[in-house]
């Protein structure tokens, strides 16, 4: 996946670029707004990573202007400023997603491939498939290898996003923020509880796991046999 | 500046000379008005009077010829306060009439307008008063005046313009004594207030304005000012508990850190003692961003800059939410999580604050409510939301080992966290979070007794 990655830090760009292409992408590094709203301008990325605090042109103002060429690659906004009215600024400027800083880099990573798969609104499938599990979001059931299975409405939006990143890592914030539209820190493992009592209703029984652990990022939902 | 300029500067003095020149210009034009009025009243009397004189005398002298009217100014005169008479030859030599001296130049005079001149009475009287007169000619070359005595009005003149001096005079002396007054009394509390605040910006923040309860302006001025002292006072000493805790608990886990970090580096070389100590060095780094988070976070919502807009909220809505979110928490926790709300409860508020704050409680419920010596079987969280009159009251109780009531105040401070829990995870931040919470929506938070365990109530103010 080709990156852009815009931070004026030099030691944290550096280690992002250097992360980045262990996890397999291609990331170009602007210093500050203005090359970064060159390298935006005459390069395809599959996603832009912003620093919200730029030198010489904001982050914003960026990803505003970029927004108003008919760029529509999907942006990243970083930031210092984590409270929900500075998340709400930025999703408002034509950020896709906010992260506040500091963050670890796996959210940043699960985040960014997220994002580059980002599915048009109007390509929403309307049965979600994954091995032999299946769910329909329109009559809002569930079934594995044909049997029903019955959960809770929340239950239900969880296991239909893990779903729709279906091979992807999705971190426990990302989970908190679009199942449960939570942005603070419950503190708790609250997440982990509530994954693993789905994972007892959708794997409990069942030779094949789906439901996965990813160590130090988050979980993900796939089928081992593809 | 010199010391005049500074005197006519001082907003006294300002207040004293435009009373004075708007009272002068008053008095000045209203006493003069009157004295104007008057004298033309008067004047206008007086001539009436001697023409009726004339008329009366004329008839007399048709009827009677020159001796009738000799007689009837003989007569006349005797009356107590008559007018005054004079039949002169044309030398000027009076002839009949109740007057001694007469300018002779005035009998000359033929015009029929009546003039102010000096006379003498006959009567042996030495002082000359003023009269108003006219002179008539009659035949045989003589001449006849008639007049009245016009001291009267002299009179009035002079008390009126006496009445104008003292008038000025006391305008005068009360701009002395308004100045005094408000350069005194008013202007000094006023450079009181200055004073004050000089000596509260110099660092002093306990000093306050005097109230002297009489409940004028400066009263109310002052009890404003006070209440926010009282408000700054409250956010400065925010701050400064703010300052050292950050210092203490954010100092200690830095120095953990630090000494892990040491430590590994000093130690044996080995892959697995470096990656340990890496690891354990994220997990603490992560702790101490949560404690800056939530001590950011306190001192953001007592700033009063909330996050995200208030919205009309059902509260029922969000605490539902919050307990669905908590339960499978509570059911690994092997404690029962009990809900029962009333529907709808609107209040004007931010789902996310609340969410966070309620659930804050909720955990700790859940966390704390065994940690007694003797763990309730079955342990018990119940999570119930209602209206009370124009309130919304939630309130989380458990029937774990409570909080003493001696300690129950201690516990919203910052940081502050009672021996038994120092086995669980924490910042000690979480109730202070909560009570900003129902501070910035105006409600309330209260540690309670559930006989046995903790009630937690809020209580916040409905909408509608």
């Amino acid at each position: 996946m080709r990156i852009l990655l815009v931070e004026d830090d030099r030691e944290t760009a550096a280690y992002l670029v250097k992360a980045l292409k262990e996890a397999g992408h291609v990331p170009d590094h602007a210093a500050d707004g203005e090359e970064g709203a060159f390298l935006a301008e005459t390069n395809r990325y599959d996603v832009m990573v912003v620093d919200r605090m730029l030198p010489k042109k904001d982050g914003l103002t960026l990803v505003a202007e970029a927004r108003g060429k008919g760029n529509d690659t999907p942006v990243l906004i970083l930031s210092a400023l984590g409270q929900v009215d500075d998340r709400v600024t930025g999703l408002r400027a034509g950020g896709d997603d906010y992260l506040a800083k500091p963050y670890a880099f796996s959210e940043l990573l699960a985040r960014v491939e997220v994002l580059a798969r980002r599915r048009k609104p109007g390509e929403a499938e309307t049965l979600l498939r994954v091995g032999d599990l299946e769910l329909d979001r329109l009559s809002h059931t569930v079934r594995r290898a044909q049997t029903p299975i019955p959960l809770q409405p929340r239950e239900f939006r969880l296991l239909e996003y893990l779903m729709k990143h279906a091979g992807q890592v999705v971190t426990r914030t990302m989970l908190l923020e679009n199942v449960w539209d939570y942005h603070f820190d419950p503190q708790t493992n609250v997440i982990d509880v509530h994954i693993s009592r789905l994972r007892s209703k959708v794997d409990k029984g069942f030779s094949e796991t789906l439901v996965h652990t990813v160590r130090g990022a988050g979980y993900m939902i796939r089928d081992s046999h593809r | 500046m010199t010391a005049i300029a500074k005197v006519v500067r001082t907003t006294a003095f300002k207040l004293a000379a435009t009373y004075f020149v708007v009272f002068t210009v008053f008095a000045v034009v209203f006493v003069g008005w009157i004295s104007r009025e008057t004298d033309r009243i008067l004047t206008q009397q007086v001539q009436d009077s001697i023409e009726a004189e004339i008329g009366v005398l004329a008839d007399e002298g048709l009827s009677k010829g020159l001796t009738g009217i000799v007689a009837a100014i003989e007569q006349r005169s005797r009356v107590p306060g008559a007018s005054l008479y004079v039949i002169a030859d044309a030398s000027g030599n009076v002839v009949a009439g109740n007057v001694t001296e007469v300018p002779s130049a005035l009998l000359q005079r033929s015009g029929l307008d009546p003039v102010t001149i000096p006379y003498k009475r006959l009567e042996g009287d030495s002082t000359r008063h003023l009269a108003m007169v006219r002179v008539l000619p009659l035949p045989n070359g003589l001449r006849m005046l008639v007049g009245r005595d016009v001291s009267d009005i002299e009179r009035i003149r002079v008390v009126v313009a006496k009445a104008m001096m003292i008038g000025v005079g006391l305008l005068i002396a009360l701009a002395l004594l308004s100045w005094f007054f408000v350069s005194r009394r008013v202007l000094k509390r006023i450079d009181q207030v200055s004073a004050t605040s000089r000596r509260i910006m110099d660092g002093d923040l306990s000093g306050r304005l005097e109230v002297t309860g009489t409940g004028d302006e400066f009263d109310r001025l002052a009890a404003s000012l006070n209440a926010m002292l009282d408000r700054i006072e409250a956010l400065l000493s925010g701050l400064k508990e703010v300052s050292d805790n950050i210092a203490h608990d954010l100092k200690t886990p830095l120095t953990r850190l630090r000494t892990r970090v040491e430590a590994a580096l000093a130690g044996p070389a080995r892959t697995d003692e470096y990656r340990a100590a890496l690891e354990a060095t994220i997990e603490d780094s992560d702790q101490l961003i949560r404690t800056f988070n939530a001590l950011l976070m306190i001192a953001r919502i007592e700033a009063g800059s909330p996050d995200g807009a208030m919205a009309s909220i059902n509260l029922a809505r969000v605490v539902a939410d919050v307990a669905e979110f908590y339960e499978p928490v509570a059911e690994e926790a092997e404690v029962y999580l009990a809900l029962s709300l009333e529907e709808p409860l609107p209040m004007l508020g931010s789902r996310e604050l609340i969410s966070q704050a309620l659930g804050n409680l909720v955990d700790n419920a859940i966390k704390y409510v065994k940690t007694g010596d003797e763990p309730p079987a079955p342990a018990r969280v119940e999570v119930t939301a209602r209206r009370e009159g124009g309130d919304i009251v939630i309130q989380v109780a458990d029937n774990g080992p409570g909080i003493p009531a001696s300690e129950r105040e201690r516990v919203l401070e910052r940081f502050v966290r009672l021996e038994k829990s120092r086995s669980q995870p924490g910042s000690g931040l979480g109730l202070s979070l909560v009570d900003a919470v129902a501070r910035l929506h105006h409600g309330s938070l209260s540690l309670g007794d559930a006989g046995p365990g903790l009630v937690v109530t809020l209580r916040f103010p409905a909408e509608g």
